[in-house]
């Protein structure tokens, strides 16, 4: 697939002297939902908003669909729809109003059907001539979703999408994302959240102290990062592992009452057969548990190995 | 897109449903300071004063009335109108949107301008109730009803942009602008002064502004009308000029 957005050595340093981009290199492609992964303070925020236009960037280059964010701004912009992390709207406009504000300042002319269908999308239909100040946080969000799609674009930031919402709206803008997707739109999501990249997003990349770790799909980042382990529980301590079960990849744990099986590269247990060697050994098990670890322990242990 | 014709009507737009939501704050409050002025200047105080170069005392006050009315609400209605944003945040959509600079002036001060002119228009109507009043040249009264407002629309917008905080958005206007325009010859013309303050006041631009509107209204004017034509298109200039400069550097608005 060809990308949407090319992002060449990319860096920001502010005027305190903090470098908050190092050399940044990175593709998104077109049509896909890209999960940016980060601890607080990674530079996630600060990726988008040289994206968007908001900050300047100090050296390097980015294109969104072949226009240069500095050089072509108008085409390059006119394609971007950003969703801020703060929650900032005007208080005394109404719904309606703020969303035909919006679709006019990325010059597009009014559509007022359009609008209405956005509206009916998210669930402000109701809301359409209410005060925004008058909205609850979840609506207001909300509101800025519809903003941010008012000119229809073809790529969308969404910095912090769950940042402080209930589970519903979480589920609603999850399948509007999916549904934006089906459309061709592009979307890059940035969290903390693992769960929602783990849920959402076609590749993640990895963004810590202000460099890319790595950038990877998720399925594969999974498989290759992921481990999947079996944990019995024995009724009697062993001293050792006996030479029986040597051929399985074991570890004893917890005093010895505990044995613990993780799965090779092949990422698959061979667990019939284990316990079937265990019962010729007579190795009495209490219980067993398996444990697939998930996106959140890939991430910990990359972002902890880096510091 | 060379010009982004629906961004600027969605800003000018946007501003001017702003000072409909605050119609008594933006229009109906000034009309009554303007009117109290004409009440204590004009009816109560003028009708001791002696005929200033022939034009009766509540008269003659009507220009720098509306010229004060025309400043401060142009530099309210601009620097609030860009500074609001700011404030709470919004500005980001500004600022992430396919607008050229010159285009989110043209919106805001077009806006702000547009504002006060009509304010000005109000308040000679007003004025017209309680005096006789007479144009003589409606055409410049025109053009520098036009060009102040524009210049200070300016000069707010740049004050919005450089205002850390409402004490420093007050801090000009209050301190600054008000005190220049009352000592501007709002009330009274320069050459009333004796020589000193008369040469002083010369360096207030403010001066310039006002005698070049009254000479509009009754053709007496305290400096030449083509001096306070070109000092207009200096302030007008010099406030463009500030202006580039901020968004060539994106001094304020962006890191």
């Amino acid at each position: 697939m060809a990308s949407i957005i090319s992002i060449v050595n990319l860096t920001k340093s502010y005027a305190s002297g903090v470098q908050a981009l190092k050399p940044i290199n990175l593709e998104i492609e077109r049509g896909e939902i890209f999960a940016l992964l980060g601890p607080n303070g990674a530079g996630k925020s600060t990726l988008i908003n040289i994206i968007c236009g908001i900050v300047t960037p100090s050296t390097g280059s980015v294109t969104a669909d072949g226009n240069d964010i500095v050089r072509d701004y108008r085409a390059a912009r006119m394609k971007i729809g950003l969703v801020p992390q703060e929650l900032t709207t005007d208080s005394f406009e109404t719904v309606w109003a703020t969303v035909s504000f919006s679709r006019g300042l990325f010059g597009r002319a009014p559509n007022p059907p359009f609008i209405a269908e956005l509206l009916r999308e998210l669930s402000l239909a109701e809301k359409r001539d209410a005060k925004i100040m008058s909205l609850s946080g979840g609506m207001k969000r909300r509101v800025m979703i519809a903003k941010a799609l008012s000119h229809e674009p073809d790529i969308l930031f969404l910095d912090e999408p769950s940042a402080g919402v209930d589970v519903e709206l979480r589920r609603d803008m999850w399948n509007m994302v999916r549904r934006l997707r089906q459309r061709g739109v592009t979307i890059i999501l940035t969290t903390h959240y693992i769960e929602e990249a783990e849920e959402m997003a076609d590749r993640i990349g990895v963004i810590n102290k202000g460099g890319i770790v790595l950038v990877e799909g998720k399925e594969e980042l999974m498989k290759k990062l992921g481990k999947k382990q079996l944990t019995l529980q024995l009724r009697e301590p062993l001293a050792a592992i006996p030479a029986a079960l040597a051929p399985w990849n074991m570890e004893l744990k917890a005093d010895g009452t505990e044995l613990v099986y993780t799965a090779g590269h092949d990422g698959t247990l061979d667990i019939a057969s284990l316990l079937r060697q265990m019962s010729e050994s007579a190795v009495a098990i209490k219980d067993l548990q398996t444990h697939q670890s998930s996106l959140e322990d890939i991430f910990v242990s990359l972002v902890s190995e880096r510091h | 897109m060379a010009f982004n014709r629906h961004g600027v009507w969605a800003i000018y737009k946007f501003e001017m449903a702003r000072a409909l939501r605050t119609l008594v704050q933006s229009l109906v409050t000034p009309v009554i300071t303007t009117s109290l002025y004409f009440v204590v200047f004009g009816a109560a105080i003028g009708s001791r004063m002696n005929p200033v170069a022939g034009v009766s005392y509540g008269a003659f006050i009507v220009p720098g009335l509306i010229m004060l009315a025309l400043l401060t609400e142009s530099m309210a209605n601009a620097s609030f109108g860009i500074f609001f944003p700011k404030f709470i945040g919004t500005i980001y959509e500004l600022l992430s949107a396919p607008i050229s600079s010159a285009e989110i002036i043209l919106g805001y001060v077009g806006a702000a301008a547009s504002k006060s002119i009509v304010l000005a228009l109000v308040i000679l109507a007003t004025a017209a109730l309680f005096v006789p009043i007479s144009i003589l040249h409606p055409g410049w009264m025109i053009a520098f009803l036009v060009m102040t407002a524009v210049t200070f629309s300016l000069f707010g917008f740049v004050l919005g942009l450089w205002a850390k905080g409402w004490e420093q958005l007050q801090f000009i206007p209050m301190l600054v602008v008000t005190p220049l325009t009352f000592l501007g010859g709002a009330f009274y013309s320069i050459r009333m002064l004796p020589p000193a303050w008369r040469a002083f006041s010369l360096f207030n631009p403010i001066v310039y502004l006002i005698s070049g509107f009254r000479w509009c209204f009754y053709g007496v004017a305290d400096v030449s009308i083509v001096v306070s034509a070109c000092m207009t298109l200096g302030f007008f200039a010099a406030c463009l000029a500030v202006i580039a400069w901020i968004f060539k550097t994106g001094y304020r608005l962006k890191n």
